[in-house]
């Protein structure tokens, strides 16, 4: 099997916190890979510097796309030396320029947030098509004039909402306004607004936090639906070990900002270490 | 009280509050989109006001005399200008502090302020200039001597001023830049996180603030027919204080505000004093803001936990 991602010895500091420390790994396409660890293991900070929230240290993020990669790293500009020549500096200083976080969006990332990020003023089908913004004729005349190209760009981008809010089952709140839904239809909300950029990898950040088990039922099904059906590579942090040991073909433990075990569900069940880091251990 | 003088009062209210509120516009979608107060905006609306007057003779010098037509391509050429100008200094005096403190780029307005104010004085002299009256002709309601009017200018004023807050709201509630810009507003990073490049709807709210401070610089220079390199600084603050009024970060309240400030302003001249209007203007502030301290139609901010 490729793997769609594959991250290059990634290091990040805070200050004196080395909040991650030389983190390489590889994400099979079309998987299901969970990130578990104690809190403060720095989860979510490799989510951050994946998404291009952070930009990492060291180390290269690689999204693999028909043939070619990105370096998503590189996507967010930097800080110019002259060591390295001028063609890598002027590259640095265009990305630094035009790029940007939206870049990395762009080449087919889409995450989800541990505390809920939706535009709660905004209707829930907006929501939806905010994330279709680049696929969108968003000529301001032709919205202005509503010409046909726009009128039928919008009809587009309508249709494929309605279809992710059936997926979801909120087809009929589509007109209320999303900070209104009740959190677990906020929770599924967000997955299907990742859903509609169009994503080759989807990151999400504990989704099943703050559900019941119903809930949490109905999203293991959802999450195995966008590896199947819509053949999206998912990363997913979570922290409900049934949950996690249910979906994932594949699973990284991290601890302290280092990868201390990867493999299938039950060789990390198995791991000492893995244990060590959960449960604390007598040895020193 | 004279119902003559109260008319005549509502009719400069209205037509001073309705280009308030078309100022007040770029205050407030600025503030609300990256929480900045942009303190050079009173300038790049005393730039289109010069604007209007080049524009004028240019055309004049082709030869056109019809004063609808000139009023029409005198707007289109300042609003290009000025969003142009409006644009130029968020890329290069905001942009660059976008991660910075947030008082820097505050302290950058009032340097782009003081730029403008002084290249303008220094390029085009710091004396009174004037354009001359296009359309002439009043609307009389009453008798003789006792009456109320509202110049045919005046009412252009009002209907531009209403038709480019309609284009506005429809531009932002209905179209999908629009969208992209409530969506920035509200959450940059996670619009960000969406595909969308933010700088480049900021960019497009400044040019949008701007057009608008052009729309008003044109109108107001073609009804008073004078002005000079220190009106920004005057109209800016009530613009900016229509703004507060209204609920900064608000749309509608920015027109609201607006209007209300403008009455306020001419009541008070018609019936009680002209040189204390401004007084009054901003005593009526500070008691909107005591009973609504976000504004007349702002929403109270929440802290984000």
């Amino acid at each position: 099997m490729t793997s769609l991602l594959k991250l290059e010895a990634i290091s990040l500091r805070f200050g004196g916190i080395i909040a991650l420390n030389k983190v390489s790994l590889a994400v099979a396409e079309n998987s299901i890979t969970a990130i578990i660890g104690p809190n403060g293991a720095g989860k979510t900070t490799l989510f951050n510097c994946i998404t291009g929230f952070y930009r990492a240290q060291e180390g290269r993020i690689l999204l693999q796309k028909e043939q070619k990669q990105t370096d998503l790293v590189a996507l967010l500009g930097g800080s110019i030396k002259f060591s390295e020549g001028p063609l890598k500096g002027l590259r640095k200083f265009i990305y630094g320029l035009f790029g940007g976080t939206h870049l990395v969006a762009r080449s087919g990332v889409a995450r989800t947030f541990q505390n809920i990020r939706l535009f709660a003023e905004m209707t829930v089908v907006e929501n939806l098509l905010i994330a279709q913004h680049r696929q969108l004729n968003r000529n301001l005349l032709a919205g202005f004039l509503n010409l046909p190209g726009y009128r039928k760009s919008e009809a587009r981008a309508l249709a494929k909402a309605y279809e992710w809010l059936d997926i979801i089952g909120l087809g009929a709140l589509a007109n209320s306004p999303a900070g209104a839904l009740s959190y677990g239809n906020q929770r599924r909300l967000e997955i299907a607004r990742a859903m509609c950029i169009n994503p080759r990898l989807i990151c999400l950040d504990e989704p099943a936090a703050g559900l019941n088990p119903r809930e949490t039922d109905e999203l293991s099904v959802l999450i195995k639906r966008l590896r199947d059906e819509f053949h999206v590579t998912v990363l997913v942090i979570e922290h409900d070990m049934s949950l996690v040991m249910s979906i994932s073909d594949h699973i990284v433990v991290l601890n302290y900002g280092e990868v201390i075990a990867k493999g299938s569900p039950k060789e990390v069940q198995a791991d000492p270490r893995v244990l060590a880091a959960y449960l604390g251990t007598d040895e020193e | 009280m004279d119902f003559y003088v109260l008319g005549q009062q509502i009719v400069n209210g209205l037509v001073l509050g309705s280009t308030y509120g078309l100022i007040a516009v770029g205050y407030t979608m600025v503030y609300g989109i990256i929480g900045m107060i942009n303190f050079a905006h009173g300038e790049v609306y005393m730039v289109s006001a010069y604007l209007t007057a080049i524009g004028l003779a240019v055309l004049a010098y082709f030869g056109i005399s019809n004063p609808w037509l000139l009023i029409g391509l005198t707007m289109v050429f300042a609003i290009v200008f000025t969003s142009l100008l409006g644009v130029t200094i968020e890329r290069l005096a905001y942009r660059p502090l976008r991660r910075a403190n947030r008082l820097a780029p505050l302290i950058s307005a009032i340097g782009v302020s003081l730029i403008l104010q002084n290249y303008v004085q220094l390029s085009q002299g710091a004396k009174n200039q004037g354009v001359p009256t296009l359309v002439e002709g009043v609307f009389r309601m009453g008798s003789e001597d006792h009456f109320f009017q509202i110049t045919y200018m005046q009412m252009v004023i009002i209907i531009v001023a209403i038709l480019a807050m309609a284009i506005l709201n429809f531009v932002v509630q209905h179209t999908a830049l629009g969208r992209a810009c409530r969506a920035t507003q509200q959450d940059r990073q996670m619009a960000q996180i969406l595909g969308i490049d933010t700088d480049k709807v900021i960019a497009l709210v400044f040019g949008i603030g701007a057009a608008l401070a052009a729309v008003a610089g044109v109108l107001i220079t073609l009804n008073y027919g004078s002005f000079d390199f220190f009106v920004g600084f005057v109209t800016g603050v009530k613009a900016f204080t229509a703004a507060v009024l209204g609920g900064i970060g608000s749309l509608p309240g920015a027109m609201l505000g607006g209007i209300l400030l403008g009455l306020a302003e001419s009541l008070f001249a018609g019936f009680v004093s002209s040189d204390y209007k401004d007084v009054f203007a901003f005593a009526l502030l500070v008691g909107i803001l005591i009973f609504r301290p976000s504004g007349l139609l702002g929403k109270p901010t929440v802290e984000k936990v």
